[in-house]
This record gives C-alpha cells, sequence and structure tokens, in this order.
C-alpha cells in the first residue's frame, strides 16, 4: 500500500522534512532582522551575506585550519557576530541620525561587495563540505527515514529560536530590549547604554546569520551566492510576519517553510513562488503583517 | 537665596534646539535640596524642553547644566540618570512590551537608597494588583503611578517631573500631591512642569514662569498671593 487517499505518505513526509529545514533557516534569518529591526529600525539587507560568510568560514575552517564542524558551530557565529559589529560601529553609527533609508541602502552596498570580493577570491561555483561524522546516517522514524543531519538542523535552530525568545521575552536584558525597541531615547533617559545595546544587538542578529550558514554548509553547496538566494525569500517571511514580534518571526519562518513543502508535494510548479503569492494576500489583508503592529 | 552647597540642580544659560529651530533661549534655574519648585507657563513655552534639555534628550544644547555637583554638559545621555536624577516624561513612557512589574524594575538603581518593591506596593497599592498586567492596560492614573514609582525606586534624589496629572480624575491628581508631599519629607529635590496652578501652589516652595523659551518670573511661595494677578495674565488662566 504506497498511497492513501492518493496521497504517497513517503513523499509526502519528505517534502514536510525538507519544508521543515527549509523553515529552520528562514526562521533563525528572519528572526536576526526582526532583532536587528525592533532597535535599528533598518531592515539588514547583508543578512544573506553574513550568512554566506558563516557557510565559508566553516568550509575554510575544515579545509585550511583544522577546524571541526564542532568548533565551527560555536566559534564562526562569534566570528560573523564580531563582523558585524565592526559594520554597525564603523559604518551604521556614523550615519545612523539620517534618515534609515541610507543605512539601509549602506548594508545593501555591504552585501554586494563581500558577495563579489567572495566571488573574486573563490570563485562562484560551489565548495562540498561533508556532514560530520557523528551526524551521519539515517534514522527510521517507522513512518519515515530521517537523515540524521537534517533532524539536528531542525532541533538546533528550533533550540536557538525558542532560547532567544526566551531570552527577550522572560529576562531582564530583554525587558531592555523590548523597552528600547518602543523608546530608545527614554530608556537611555534611565540610564542604560543604549548605543553600546544597539551595537551588541546588531551583533547578535548577525551571529544568528553566522550560526545559520555553518548548519547550512554541509547540506546546500557553499558558495557566494548562496545568501543573496536565501534572503529574498527571508523578506517575503519578513513581510508575511510583520515586524511586530520576535515569536511573530520564528513562527513566520517555520510556517512558510512548511507551506513550501507542501506544495512542493500538492503542486510543484507553484512551490517557488507560493510564498510571495502568501506575500501578496497578507499585505492585501494585513498590510501590517500577521503578527505586525499597525502604525 | 541658600548656600551654594545647598543646590542639587543649577542650568545656567541653557540655549536648545530641534534642527534648526531655536527653543530655549538661555534658562537660568535651580533647585535647591529637598525643595519644590515648578516650571508655569502656557503650552509650547518650553517648559518639557527644559526637562528633556537636562536629561539629554534634544538635540543641540549650549550653557551648564550642573546635576548633584557634576557638570554634565559632555556627558552621554546614558550617563546623566546615573548622578542621581529620574524623569518621568509627559506621555508617561509606560512600556507596552512590558508587564508592570517589568515596568518597574526597568530603570537601573542609581543609588542605594531607593524605595524597594515593597514599599513602592505599600504606596501604591494598585500597582501591585496589577503587576502582571501589560503595562499599557492600566488606566491613565494607575500609569502615572506606574512612571512615578518606577524612578523611585532608582533612589534618585532628583525629579524631573513632567505633568504629571494632565488629563488625570481629580481622586487622582489628590492622591498624587499626597505622594509629593510624602516625597518631600523625605527630603527629595522635585522640579515639576505643571498646568494645574491650584495643584502646584499649595505644595510648591518656589514657581518658575516660562514664555517662549525663557523665564520670566520667579515666584516664591510667601509672594504668591500678591503677584495672582501677574500670574494669571502670565499663565492666561
Amino acid at each position: 500500500m504506497d498511497t492513501i487517499l492518493g496521497i504517497n505518505p513517503v513523499a509526502l513526509f519528505g517534502q514536510l522534512l525538507v519544508g521543515l529545514i527549509n523553515g529552520s533557516f528562514y526562521a533563525l534569518l528572519s528572526l536576526g532582522l526582526a532583532i536587528i529591526f525592533g532597535l535599528l529600525r533598518i531592515i539588514n539587507f547583508a543578512q544573506g551575506a553574513l550568512y554566506m560568510i558563516g557557510a565559508f568560514l566553516a568550509w575554510l575552517g575544515l579545509e585550511y585550519w583544522g577546524l571541526s564542524y564542532g568548533w565551527a558551530l560555536l566559534i564562526v557565529p562569534l566570528v560573523v557576530g564580531l563582523f558585524g559589529i565592526l559594520i554597525e560601529r564603523f559604518l551604521i553609527r556614523p550615519i545612523a541620525h539620517e534618515d534609515h533609508l541610507y543605512s539601509l541602502l549602506l548594508t545593501f552596498g555591504v552585501a554586494l561587495v563581500l558577495q563579489g570580493v567572495f566571488s573574486h577570491v573563490f570563485g562562484s561555483s560551489g565548495k562540498p563540505y561533508s556532514i560530520p561524522e557523528f551526524l551521519q546516517g539515517v534514522a527510521n522514524l517507522g513512518f519515515m527515514y530521517l537523515p540524521i543531519y537534517r533532524g539536528w538542523i531542525i532541533v538546533v535552530s528550533l533550540l536557538v529560536c525558542f532560547g532567544t525568545w526566551w531570552a527577550i521575552e522572560k529576562t531582564k536584558l530583554g525587558a531592555y530590549l523590548r523597552a528600547g525597541t518602543e523608546n530608545a531615547r527614554l530608556l537611555q533617559a534611565f540610564g542604560i547604554n543604549v548605543p553600546l545595546m544597539v551595537t551588541l544587538t546588531f551583533g547578535f542578529g548577525v551571529a544568528l546569520a553566522g550560526l545559520a550558514g555553518v548548519l547550512a554548509a554541509p547540506i546546500y553547496s557553499v558558495s557566494p551566492d548562496m545568501g543573496a538566494n536565501l534572503l529574498i525569500v527571508v523578506f517575503a517571511i519578513v513581510v508575511i510576519g510583520g515586524m511586530g514580534s520576535i515569536g511573530g518571526a520564528i513562527i513566520t519562518g517555520i510556517s512558510m517553510g512548511v507551506i513550501e513543502g507542501l506544495t512542493k508535494y500538492f503542486y510543484p510548479e507553484a512551490s517557488n513562488t507560493i510564498i510571495f503569492m502568501v506575500m501578496v494576500v497578507v499585505l492585501l489583508i494585513k498590510p501590517a503583517g500577521l503578527f505586525g503592529k499597525e502604525v | 537665596m541658600k548656600a551654594q552647597g545647598n543646590e542639587k540642580l543649577r542650568v545656567s544659560d541653557l540655549h536648545a534646539f530641534y534642527g534648526e529651530s531655536h527653543i530655549l533661549h538661555g534658562i537660568d534655574l535651580h533647585v535647591n535640596q529637598g525643595e519644590l519648585v515648578t516650571l508655569l507657563g502656557r503650552n509650547g513655552s518650553g517648559r518639557s524642553t527644559t526637562l528633556k534639555a537636562i536629561m539629554n534628550m534634544v538635540g543641540r544644547r549650549s550653557g551648564s547644566i550642573n546635576i548633584n555637583g557634576t557638570e554634565t554638559m559632555g556627558l552621554a545621555a546614558h550617563r546623566i540618570a546615573h548622578l542621581g536624577i529620574g524623569f518621568c516624561p509627559e506621555e508617561r513612557g509606560i512600556f507596552s512590551s512590558l508587564n508592570v512589574e517589568e515596568n518597574l524594575l526597568l530603570p537601573p538603581a542609581v543609588r542605594s537608597d531607593g524605595m524597594s518593591l515593597d514599599e513602592i506596593y505599600q504606596m501604591f497599592p494598585n500597582l501591585y494588583e496589577r503587576r502582571t498586567s501589560q503595562g499599557t492596560r492600566l488606566s491613565g492614573g494607575e500609569q502615572q503611578m506606574l512612571a512615578l514609582a518606577r524612578i523611585l525606586r532608582t533612589g534618585a534624589n532628583i525629579l524631573l517631573l513632567d505633568e504629571i496629572t494632565e488629563g488625570l480624575a481629580p481622586v487622582i491628581v489628590k492622591k498624587l500631591g499626597e505622594v509629593l508631599i510624602q516625597l518631600k519629607r523625605k527630603n527629595l529635590t522635585i522640579l515639576l512642569v505643571e498646568q494645574n496652578f491650584h495643584f502646584a501652589a499649595p505644595i510648591a516652595d518656589r514657581h518658575y514662569v516660562m514664555e517662549h523659551g525663557r523665564i520670566v518670573e520667579e515666584v516664591q511661595q510667601a509672594e504668591l498671593s500678591a503677584k495672582t494677578e501677574l500670574l494669571n495674565t502670565l499663565l492666561g488662566v
């Protein structure tokens, strides 16, 4: 019995799994964008390029410096975060008092420059990165076979997303971030070093992209344009979810991945456009996004 | 004038600008320890801007602002509060993404002798009952209590309060008056921007009257009855 009611469960679960994995990356990237947008009021167009750099650093680490996957998972996000801190401190900060459009264009320029440099140095072909040994193999879940590394991606990104959500919604540090998102000037008048907070927040949001890059290296090919391709979809997701809430960014990211996966099974022709169609519908019905606040 | 060492806040020749517009034109004022001083004036006379300028929340400033003995013109905005000053903004500034208790605990302590959470809840029992509610779900009066309680917890001994009675029911205004009298007894120094002259008159030690970004009159508590006519003209009441 291969099909139930005309549905092939193996193929369906397979696409659902692909959807969940894509959704995990969408969630990590849009979460980073949402955190940065909250405090800096800019959409960081460089997020995709920093994701790409995360993947490249993992690849370079393994290829040239003997840095194992496990260490890359810890160190690369820190390096990418530090790089983000430099971008904020020396490029974005000096023009922060201008219209936010300038900062947005600046991050777009940074993305193009980074992508160009990596293309020039490494060529545009994809680099292979093998799945680390301890995450190789397949688990039999009864109803489907789950490649362990794919399960790992889902678990790690869910943990990171939930951990970030918890830290923002339930801790004192998160209260500062929420308050700063609402009224940074008043928070600063209470004695909080908001400029420092902005820098660290940018670093953290960008580190999430770096982490996503390391997670992606073993399953997508590591190439200079991997971030640009993903970022277009992530922007659509950000529009759908709205910039209002951290939880919203996570939920929208994962569910859009799943919807994309389901579309691949039921109507593959639309799978590349379904997210954009959802975006159009959401924009027509609720312009601020599903979780966004009306301005 | 009282002795120099008694002075908690002194503003000299303060000018402030929003972009191209020149809002404050050389403000001079001082508040002594334990004094409650009001800034009176019509809307748009520059009273709120004066408080914001003291907190370094406006664009460009010049002149001198001395808080608890420290010159602050060169200090970053987040350093000001740590000199022992607390600001209660006109729009109250309650954060909607924080619950009542989170709002209350948000500003870091700037001195060691602030009120404890228990004392705060004793002074404002409503806040205790609603401590897990979203900050902006409180009534206007409760939000005002919260905005005030928030800076009392930090231990700030100079309070800048902007229009705390605005739009509130008489019973709440009365409660706020009692709170201010209690704070005065604790020897806190208060600079109060107030529209409601009848609220301010009985509790204040001195009044400054502002017009067009300048201080045009200083009135001692004892001179109030003699200068009632002048004040009515200046305030347009």
